[in-house]
C-alpha cells in the first residue's frame, strides 16, 4: 500500500507548522513557561507528528518529508522526554554563595584525594631535595635552581625599584590566563580514567615540596611563606578543585560502584563539572590579581608578616566558604544523580553519607 | 565500529535517526572555527589599540585576558545561542545534539568545550580525531565526557508534488482496475526511487538520465501490463510520471 502522500500532507502540514511554532518558541526562550492547555497542545501536535513520521516510514519511503518529519520528532522528543531541570536565568549571588560550595562539598571526597595526591608530591619533592640535592635540577622549574634561596632573597630585598613598573596588569592577565589554561587541563586530564590528573597534581606537588624544604633548609621561610602565602592560599586549592573536577568525571567515566550505562553516568556529573569550573576559574582570577600586585613585592616595601597575615586571612576565610557557605540553604544545582540519590557513586556519595541519608 | 546514523526509539515505538558527522567535516568546521578565533582577536587588537593611550599595560593585559576568553568563550557562547551551532559548524550544515535526543544543557556545552584542551593534543585535534574515527558514534573525548553527538542537519523540505505532477492527461488512469494493481504491487521503496528519479531528472546527463528511465520503465512494465493504448508514444520517462501519479495521487 502507498500512501496519499499529497492528501497526507495537506492534512497534516498546519499540524506541523504549528509544532514548529511551538519549538521555535520554546528553543528561542528558555524561560518560557506553557499553560497546561497549550502543553496538551504541545503534546498532541508531537504525537500526530509521532504518528505521522510512522506512518510514512511503514507506507512511503518519501526521503524528503520523512526527514522533514523526522528533525520535528527529534526536536519535539527533546522538550518533551527531558527530566533534567531547566537552566534557568544565571543568579551569581546565589551561585557564589550556594552552588559551588554545595557542589565542592558534595564532592568533597574527590578533593580529599587530590590532597593527598599532592601531599605525596610534597614529600617526595621535599624528601628528593632534603637527601640529594642535586635533584633540584630536576624538579624546580622557572630557573629556581639556578639560585640559592639566599641569594634570590638578598637580589630581592635590594631592590629600589619597582621591576613590575607599569607591568603588573599585563603579569597579571599572563598568570590568569596561564593557570585557567593548567587547570582546565587537569579536568581534561580526568577523561584518561584520571591517570593524567594525578600525575600532574602529584608533580604539582614534587615542584611545591623541593621549593618549600629548599628554602625552609637555607633559613628562608618567612621569605617563602610571604612570597607564597598571599596568592598560593586560592591559588593552590584552585588546582586541586580542578583535580577535583578531574576526578568526578573520572569516577563516572570508569563507573565504580554505579550501574547506570556511561551516557547517564557522564550526565548526573555534567552540571557539577560545570560549576567547579567556573569555581576554579574565579579563584584563579583572584589568585593572579594578587600574585601580580602583591606576592611579588617584598621586603622592606611589604613586610612578610603583613603578607603572611593577609594569606591566613584568605585561607580561614577560604575554608570558611567552602565549609559553610550554603550549607543551611535547600541543596541546588544538584545532579540528577544527587536528587534522586540513588546509583551515587562512592565520591559523589559522600555529601549523602555524612548527612545521614 | 562506527555507524552513519543514530536511531533513536521514543517510548511511544517511533524510531527517528540523526546522521552522523565524519571526522572529516567536523575537522573543516573546526578550521572554519578557527579562522573565526583568529578574526575576532584581530579585531580586538585592533579595537584594544585605542587603550594604548591610557596605559600600554592595561592595554595589553586586556589583550591577553580578551585573547583566552574568545578561545574559550567563543564555542561555548555560540553553541548555546544557536542551539548546538558555531560559524564553521552552520557552514557545514552541523549541529551538536544531545546523544539521547533529549534538549542540549549549557553543562554538556561547556564541558564539551573545555575538554578541547585534551582533544587538540598533540597538534590539529590529533587525539579527538583518533576518538572520533574509534568510537562508534564518532565522539571526540569531550562529546563522550558531556554526551553529546554531532550530527549533520540537512536542509530538509517538502516535496513540491504539484509541480512534479502536473495534472496533464494520464493514460494509465483510463484502466482503473490495472493502476489499482499498480498501486498494490509497488513497494514504498520502489515508489520513492521513481519519484526521486523525477525530482533529481536535472542532476543527471542527458545519456544517464534516457538509461535511467529506461531500466525504471522496464520495471514498472513488469510490474503490471498495461494495454498498448495506454503505453503507446509515451517516452519512458512520461511513462515514469504517469506511474507515480498513478502511486503517489
Amino acid at each position: 500500500m502507498i500512501l496519499d502522500l499529497q492528501r497526507f500532507i495537506a492534512a497534516e502540514r498546519p499540524g506541523w507548522k504549528e509544532l514548529e511554532k511551538t519549538l521555535d518558541l520554546l528553543e528561542a526562550e528558555p524561560d518560557a513557561r506553557l499553560k497546561l492547555d497549550e502543553l496538551q497542545r504541545f503534546h498532541e501536535l508531537y504525537e500526530r507528528a509521532a504518528a505521522g513520521l510512522a506512518k510514512l516510514t511503514t507506507f512511503s519511503a518519501e526521503p524528503e518529508t520523512r526527514r522533514y518529519l523526522e528533525s520535528l520528532v527529534a526536536r519535539a522528543y527533546g522538550e518533551i522526554q527531558e527530566t533534567r531541570q531547566k537552566q534557568r536565568r544565571f543568579f551569581p549571588l546565589k551561585w557564589f554563595f550556594q552552588t559551588f560550595p554545595q557542589t565542592f562539598r558534595r564532592h568533597v571526597r574527590a578533593f580529599a584525594l587530590t590532597v593527598a595526591i599532592t601531599l605525596a608530591g610534597c614529600a617526595f619533592g621535599g624528601l628528593a631535595t632534603a637527601f640529594d640535592p642535586e635533584s633540584r635540577h630536576v624538579t624546580m622549574p622557572f630557573g629556581h635552581d639556578q639560585l640559592r634561596p639566599s641569594q634570590r632573597v638578598a637580589q630581592e630585598e635590594s631592590r629600589t625599584a619597582d621591576r613590575l613598573e607599569g607591568k603588573a596588569s599585563t603579569f597579571s592577565a599572563m598568570l590568569i590566563t596561564h593557570n585557567i589554561q593548567v587547570s582546565v587541563f587537569c579536568l581534561a586530564l580526568g577523561m584518561t580514567y584520571a591517570f593524567g590528573t594525578v600525575l600532574l597534581l602529584f608533580y604539582n606537588g614534587v615542584i611545591l615540596g623541593a621549593i618549600a624544604v629548599d628554602y625552609a633548609a637555607d633559613g628562608q621561610t618567612p621569605f617563602l611563606l610571604g612570597w607564597l602565602m598571599p596568592h598560593g592560599v586560592i591559588e593552590i586549592p584552585a588546582i586541586l578543585v580542578a583535580g577535583q573536577a578531574g576526578l568526578v568525571l573520572a569516577m563516572a567515566l570508569i563507573g565504580w560502584g554505579n550501574r547506570a550505562r556511561l551516557g547517564t553516568r557522564l550526565r548526573e556529573v555534567s552540571r557539577d563539572v560545570m560549576t567547579l569550573s567556573l569555581g576554579f576559574a574565579l579563584m584563579l582570577v583572584w589568585a593572579g590579581f594578587v600574585e601580580a600586585f602583591l606576592s611579588q613585592y617584598h621586603w622592606p616595601i611589604v613586610p612578610y608578616s603583613a603578607k603572611i597575615a593577609f594569606g591566613t586571612v584568605e585561607a580561614t576565610l577560604l575554608c570558611l566558604y567552602l565549609a559553610m557557605s550554603g550549607a543551611n540553604a535547600s541543596p541546588i544545582g544538584r545532579s540528577h544523580q544527587d536528587m534522586s540519590g540513588a546509583n551515587a557513586s562512592p565520591i559523589g556519595r559522600s555529601h549523602q553519607e555524612k548527612s545521614g541519608k | 565500529m562506527r555507524t552513519q546514523a543514530l536511531p533513536i526509539r521514543t517510548p511511544e515505538g517511533i524510531v527517528f535517526s540523526q546522521i552522523l558527522a565524519g571526522p572529516a567535516t567536523r575537522f573543516l568546521a573546526a578550521f572554519i572555527d578557527i579562522l573565526c578565533v583568529g578574526v575576532l582577536d584581530a579585531a580586538l587588537g585592533t579595537a584594544l589599540g585605542l587603550l594604548q593611550a591610557i596605559g600600554p599595560g592595561i592595554a595589553q593585559a586586556a589583550l591577553t585576558l580578551g585573547y583566552f576568553a574568545i578561545s574559550i568563550g567563543y564555542g561555548i557562547l555560540l553553541e548555546w545561542l544557536w542551539r548546538g551551532q558555531t560559524v564553521g559548524k552552520k557552514l557545514c550544515r552541523l549541529r551538536v545534539v544531545d546523544a539521547e535526543g533529549m534538549r542540549l544543557q549549557l553543562d554538556q556545552i561547556v564541558t564539551r568545550n573545555l575538554l578541547r584542551a585534551i582533544d587538540m593534543l598533540p597538534l590539529f585535534y590529533f587525539i579527538g580525531g583518533l576518538s572520533c574515527w574509534f568510537s562508534a558514534r564518532c565522539q571526540r573525548l569531550g562529546d563522550i565526557a558531556a554526551n553529546t553527538i554531532v550530527v549533520r542537519t540537512p536542509l530538509v523540505s517538502e516535496p513540491d508534488l504539484d509541480q512534479l505532477l502536473t495534472g496533464k492527461f494520464n493514460s494509465l488512469r483510463q484502466h482503473p482496475h490495472l493502476a489499482a494493481r499498480l498501486r498494490q504491487r509497488v513497494s514504498p521503496g520502489e515508489a520513492a526511487t521513481a519519484l526521486q528519479a523525477l525530482m533529481r531528472r536535472d542532476e543527471f546527463e542527458p545519456a544517464a538520465r534516457v538509461a535511467l528511465f529506461g531500466q525504471l520503465a522496464e520495471h514498472f512494465h513488469a510490474k503490471v501490463a498495461f494495454p498498448l493504448e495506454a503505453t503507446d508514444g509515451l517516452a519512458d520517462e512520461q511513462y515514469i510520471r504517469n506511474v507515480v501519479d498513478v502511486i503517489y495521487r
